[in-house]
């Protein structure tokens, strides 16, 4: 089952869990399962329309799905993906 | 209510006066205690990544967000949340703050006038996702908690 590291503003909804073992043959099906599971990181993961929110990134190991095949990216058991919020902020 | 040791909070002041007229950004560490009082006891400044004019907006690169959760494993401490600065502007969050902030974390804001610290306040989203301001104390490492 591939590894699913939850960053520290959402594990309160896994019930501080940082880490998930998941079975599934896609980045896509990650998030679908651990929606499920946990409804209510969907909010926090996902926007409206259902697209991953501008303010997340999801890492295969070291690399970014958007610059590999977004959600239809393979996982295997070995994969680490990391749910990574993206920072950022400002005066205006 | 968010307790900050005193050389933490230097080092979060020198940061923002060293990198003025620039937005200066970084991550906090600590622990909370039953009562959920927060006790920042480490700070780490990281590179302003946004591109371009850094006067006005900071962002924090993927990777140095998850050497900052390696970071607090390693350590046994908490990821509490970011801190940022205000060059000549108050230490209140943005809409721009707001839409791109955490659940959970702290958002310490700088405000730096002229150069000079002016002023320091923190934030935390609500459960409605809008910042309430979260009473600050300063101590010094010799004081207990």
């Amino acid at each position: 089952m591939a590894t699913v590291i939850i960053p520290t503003p959402l594990r309160k909804f896994t019930n501080q869990t940082s880490r998930l073992q998941v079975e599934a043959g896609t980045v896509g099906e990650i998030i679908e399962k651990i929606t499920q599971d946990y409804p209510e990181l969907k909010k926090h993961l996902m926007d409206p329309q259902g697209s991953l929110r501008s303010f997340v990134n999801i890492f295969a190991g070291d690399e970014d799905i958007r610059d590999l095949q977004e959600g239809k990216t393979p996982v295997n058991p070995s994969s680490i993906i990391s749910i990574v919020p993206a920072i950022a902020g400002g005066t205006h | 209510m968010i307790v900050i040791e005193s050389n933490p909070l230097d080092q979060m002041k020198a940061h923002a006066v060293q990198m003025f007229p620039d937005e200066c950004c970084g991550f906090l560490f600590g622990y909370e205690q039953n009562d959920r009082t927060r006790t920042v006891s480490t700070i780490r400044d990281v590179h302003n990544a946004k591109p371009g004019d850094k006067s006005r907006r900071f962002e924090i690169t993927a990777k140095d967000y998850m050497l900052a959760e390696k970071f607090a494993v390693e350590n046994e401490l908490l990821l509490l949340g970011i801190y940022h600065s205000h060059p000549n502007h108050p230490a209140i969050p943005s809409e721009h703050d707001r839409v791109a902030a955490q659940p959970y974390f702290s958002y310490i804001i700088i405000s730096v006038m002229q150069g000079r610290i002016d002023h320091i306040r923190s934030w935390r989203l609500n459960e409605a996702s809008q910042f309430e301001e979260e009473r600050f104390s300063p101590v010094h490492l010799n004081q207990s908690i």
